[in-house]
């Protein structure tokens, strides 16, 4: 998996361009922090979407997080492997431990999220806290 | 932050870091459901330093723990432990601890890390028509629990004690790595399992850490973090204070009866009330349930009985050894048969919960 072909949001998603669609993880950084995820709460395709709407829970043992739409626009399809292996998302973050797919609205929205080289920088402000 | 004496160890180990009741502790080292897993199979060791030692001595001292306990301790032996309720005046929770008779003279109780100044003023307060020196020597002590089925043999390649023939819930005085140290078959995981009681530096706290990490690789043993400690106990219905045992719920109500001795010599804090509540009956009591559907029940989501607000979850999780949704929670006492059917709503949802027997894990003696 290219990294660096991907975007990034602040809250460690990771969002892969696939013509006018979107396919959305969360990141290595995110999965180590949420540790053993054991059920993913996946949306139902069609669901419409505001940039910062909650669209999936992931639960590990230790807490359960939000996944946000990075853009606005409509799910195409979720990552119903998830359902059986929840574990894909500690396993793969980048690959087969996929969240989601959606329709984008305003391509500029994207224009919004970091490239790796400033999530990395992002990443280094955290862990300087 | 306060660091335990063993707190350079968990850097060494890589372990993840976070703030409990004001101390530096690892959460996990190699990862929640690895360490759990291993505690069931293997063997986990665990810094508990955390947790704090106040001792009882003198001529009155067991008249004076026996006015504060709600267990008979005057049942106890040298070298004999008990589980018992540290309780207010209405019977609930002030505290829950382990009482150790050293001698006739002389306890160690050993308390709750976010409870030690509490009780220890509680403690004061409430002996001092008494005979009994009450001192709180937490900052002195580390503690080390070696947990699982190979923690006999692990900790015996440190210690000159015969772990053995030791029983569950009692204690043994030796050496362990060469420093004097109390030794009890007890812990809170729900294996078999010892806790160490030692005093030294940092340096040789820390040393004992990774010398039993390193040799407990021999036996597929691993340090494990607060994480495992608390889906380890749940699993095993060890009460936590704080969530499933406070002070505003009963020893009655918690399920705690057998740490209740209403009979004993000396009447104690919180009897009355309690004799009371025993005669009247309970109108709640903490169960333990099973989610029907996916999700996970934590702490402090809400319960709907019969379409009716009751409470909230008081510990839950996704139990990493037995692979399912587990919870504790205080039900209506005409709602709380096993196979009972309750709700709890999870982030707006509402989830079927079933009650069942507990512990929900116990192991093979």
């Amino acid at each position: 998996m290219a990294k660096e072909n991907l975007l990034y949001s602040k809250d460690h998603e990771w969002v892969r361009r696939e013509g006018d669609t979107v396919v959305i993880g969360v990141t290595d950084y995110a999965q180590h922090e949420l540790g053993d995820v054991v059920f993913v709460d996946l949306p139902a395709a069609g669901k419409e979407l505001k940039k910062g709407d909650p669209v999936a829970n992931i639960e590990s043992v230790k807490a359960v997080s939000d996944v946000y739409a990075p853009v606005s626009g409509k799910v195409i399809e979720a990552n119903a492997k998830l359902n059986d292996s929840p574990e894909l998302v500690n396993q793969d973050p980048f690959g087969e431990g996929w969240i989601f797919k959606m329709s984008v609205e305003q391509a500029s929205e994207l224009d919004e999220l970091m490239d790796l080289k400033k999530y990395e920088e992002y990443l280094k402000g955290i862990a300087g806290e | 932050m306060k660091k335990t004496k063993i707190n350079e160890a968990h850097y060494v180990l890589k372990g993840k870091m976070v703030e409990f009741c004001g101390w530096d502790l690892p959460v996990q080292y190699s990862g929640l459901n690895t360490e759990h897993v291993a505690v069931r199979t293997t063997g986990g060791i665990f810094d508990v330093s955390h947790m704090g030692e106040i001792w009882f001595r003198g001529r009155e001292a067991l008249r004076a723990l026996q006015h504060l306990i709600s267990n008979d301790a005057s049942k106890l032996l040298p070298g004999r432990i008990q589980y018992a309720g540290l309780l207010t005046e209405n019977g609930c929770f002030v505290d829950d601890l382990l009482v150790y008779m050293i001698r006739e003279d002389e306890y160690l109780l050993v308390v709750n890390a976010a409870n030690i100044e509490k009780d220890f003023l509680w403690m004061k307060k409430h002996s001092a028509g008494f005979d009994v020196q009450i001192e709180n020597r937490s900052e002195e002590y580390s503690q080390i629990a070696v947990q699982g089925p190979v923690a006999e043999k692990l900790l015996q390649e440190f210690t000159d004690i015969d772990l053995q023939p030791m029983g569950y819930y009692h204690f043994a005085q030796g050496r362990v790595q060469g420093m004097d140290a109390i030794v009890s078959r007890t812990g809170y995981t729900g294996e078999d399992g010892f806790e160490i009681y030692f005093k030294s530096d940092a340096a040789a706290a820390s040393k004992l850490f990774l010398d039993l990490a390193g040799k407990g690789e021999k036996y597929d043993a691993l340090p494990a973090g607060l994480g495992a400690r608390d889906t380890l106990r749940l699993e095993a219905k060890m009460a936590l204070y704080g969530n499933d045992i406070d002070d505003s719920h009963t020893v009655l109500e918690a399920d705690l009866g057998w740490i209740l001795k209403l009979k004993k010599e000396e009447p104690f804090i919180g009897q009355e009330a309690l004799a009371r509540q025993k005669q009247e009956g309970i109108r709640r009591k903490l169960v333990g349930f099973e989610l029907l559907d996916k999700g996970i029940a934590r702490h402090g989501y809400p319960i709907r009985v019969d379409g009716r607000a009751f409470g909230a979850v008081t510990s839950g999780t996704f139990a990493p050894f037995l692979k399912k949704p587990i919870g504790l929670a205080y039900l209506p006492v005409e709602h709380c048969a096993v196979g009972a059917e309750f709700q709890v709503v999870i982030r707006e949802k509402t989830v079927n919960a079933r009650i069942v027997e507990t512990p929900f894990y116990k192991r093979n003696k």
